[in-house]
């Protein structure tokens, strides 16, 4: 698997990065140099291994249906650059 | 069964549907936050610092939305996989502080099920079920309140909701209604989501494609959130008109969500950016695999209520009542318990009649819910005992009906009280018939000259005289030898 210039533009865009033009080349080529790395773990036999999606062996901590937060709406609208009768306010968006 | 294709200008076709339901899991608190879960608060005020997405914060799972998942996957008769996995679901918008969204993309917490859906005319029919996933619903953006703005409430933000995601097995836009009926009732039976439509807690987006009998799937289009069977219908009948136009036209359809628009019935593309659906799902490093316990499992599974379709078996088995009746008396829970309160000791099937019909009726038209309402299961198990065993005849019991509904009481104290009893003293029907003859005389001889019709009027003669008490059949039988005597 490797990236190209045009594969770093999209995910810098999807993840509203920005990237200059004249820096992409050189992220698709660290990106690629890591990519191989990650290739050569391909060649451990995993035929018969699970997949698995954490390493700690550990069960996911759960916690009891009870409300135990919330009410701290001035905490919440700490940073906000604006905010009114309790909402937050950003510039429209519309699908 | 009657065929759901439908026929266009060149031939017929064939509609293929499929729908993903968004339940919203009843619990007190969030998904992943100690916030509270309730509907209806000010603005922001059921955030917590980890539903606001502050630095730093880290969900943790609440314990009853995964029991709900699995009570709802137990209750789809699905798989429950004991290990499930939760990935970041990539996109940006005001109402989603994260960035992304915790769902589970490649190991639900449920794999397969099925849901047996009943068609309006009686029949019923398995649609299969592709899986459910626990995730995080998003906030609610207000775009009305200021022309160049938009208001952010996080009130809803990380509230836990089942996606439940069906195969592609409806046929046409009353099987897809019948399927969310179905699924509904289920979630409420199972007191796992409320199922509150019109608030939002149950919406749907529906999946069509036509396509020639036989041949392959045609395009699909997806249309979001539709809140009402009767949207969802309109929803799927108008893509189905639109998609069969395009291509009867020699176009082609394009592969897109739309949106529907609740004023005209209309849908029409979102306008998003073409890579919006590329959401680079990766598992969640701030959630660990989820584990569920087999033993866990067992003792939900065996704390399961009896479902709609296992009560809708029974009535129609035990019971003797028609399928439809049969259905629409365990939608609701509460219906299907009212049901069997009222009718064991008594006549089933009259019972079930009262129901659906009198009962029903008197509701729709007070707008009174079935527990708001004066009549309780005893009273009306009372009221067709009552005509059961022949104190009272069915149209009596239509007036103590009426008054039992607007004042509360019982049956037989209603019937005391207004001297509504069925006469079937044969002494004293036979006096009311005999004043009636005398009064008629002219009737009389008319009848016995062979105009047989006029037994009608002596019957309902004697019937008002009796201020219609007096027990119909009887009155038949006397008048009869009186009359032909």
């Amino acid at each position: 698997m490797s990236v190209d210039k045009t594969t770093v533009a999209k995910i810098a865009r999807l993840a509203r990065i920005h990237v200059p033009d004249e820096r992409q080349q050189a992220i698709a080529t660290e990106l690629n140099g890591i990519l191989s790395w990650v290739d050569e773990l391909n060649e451990v036999d995993t035929e018969n291994v699970e997949p698995l999606a954490s390493v700690t062996g550990h069960a996911l901590p759960m916690r009891k249906d009870v409300v135990t937060d919330g009410d701290r709406i001035d905490e919440v609208l700490a940073n906000v650059p604006e905010s009114t009768g309790g909402f937050f306010v950003v510039p429209k968006v519309v699908d | 069964m009657t065929s759901n294709l439908v026929s266009g200008a060149t031939g017929d076709w064939e509609v293929v549907i499929g729908l993903e339901v968004h339940a919203q899991v009843s619990s007190n608190a969030k998904l992943f936050s100690g916030a509270s879960a309730t509907f209806g608060a000010d603005p922001n005020q059921n955030v917590s610092l980890v539903d606001a997405a502050m630095p730093g914060m880290l969900p943790v799972i609440n314990h009853e939305c995964v029991r709900q998942a699995v009570r709802t996957g137990l209750g789809l008769k699905a798989e429950i996989n004991l290990v499930s996995v939760f990935d970041r679901k990539n996109y940006f918008y005001a109402d989603l502080p994260q960035g992304y969204q915790i769902s589970q993309f490649k190991q639900p917490i449920v794999g397969e099920g099925t849901l047996r859906i009943d068609l309006p005319d009686g029949s019923s029919r398995n649609i299969g079920i592709e899986r459910l996933h626990l995730e995080q619903d998003a906030g609610k953006s207000m775009h009305d309140q200021h022309p160049s703005k938009s208001y952010i409430d996080l009130n809803r933000t990380g509230v836990a909701l089942m996606e439940i995601v069906s195969r592609p097995d409806m046929r046409s836009s009353i099987e897809a209604a019948a399927y969310v009926r179905k699924l509904r009732s289920i979630l409420r039976y199972l007191g796992t989501c409320d199922g509150n439509m019109e608030e939002g807690s149950l919406r749907a987006d529906v999946n069509v494609s036509v396509r020639r009998p036989g041949e392959a799937l045609g395009t699909r289009t997806e249309t979001k959130n539709l809140n009402s069977l009767r949207f969802i219908q309109q929803a799927i009948d108008f893509e189905v008109t639109r998609q069969i136009e395009i291509i009867e036209d020699g176009g082609e359809i394009d592969q897109e969500t739309r949106l529907f628009d609740t004023t005209t019935g209309a849908t029409r593309t979102m306008r998003s950016k073409e890579d919006a659906h590329d959401y680079r799902y990766f598992p969640d490093p701030d959630l660990l695999p989820l584990v569920i316990p087999q033993d866990e499992v067992n003792e939900l599974a065996a704390a399961l209520p009896e479902l709609p379709d296992q009560i809708k078996d029974r009535l129609i088995g035990d019971y003797g009542l028609s399928a439809y009746d049969a259905a629409v008396i365990t939608e609701e829970r509460e219906t299907a318990l009212f049901y069997e309160a009222a009718s064991a000791g008594h006549d089933r099937k009259l019972v079930a009649n009262w129901m659906t019909v009198e009962l029903f009726g008197a509701l729709n038209k007070s707008g009174q819910t079935l527990t708001e309402c004066n009549i309780t299961p005893e009273r009306l198990g009372g009221l067709v005992g009552l005509i059961s065993d022949g104190t009272i005849s069915g149209k009596i019991a239509k007036d103590v009906f009426a008054v039992m509904f607007e004042t509360g009481g019982d049956a037989a104290s209603i019937v005391e009280e207004k001297g509504l009893k069925q006469v079937s003293d044969s002494g004293a029907i036979e006096a009311l018939i005999d004043a009636v003859i005398a009064e008629n005389e002219d009737k009389v001889l008319e009848y016995r000259a062979g105009k047989d019709k006029l037994f009608g009027f002596f019957v309902g003669q004697v019937m008002k005289q009796s201020g219609g008490q007096a027990n119909p059949g009887m009155v038949n039988q006397i008048l009869r030898t009186k009359l032909d005597g």
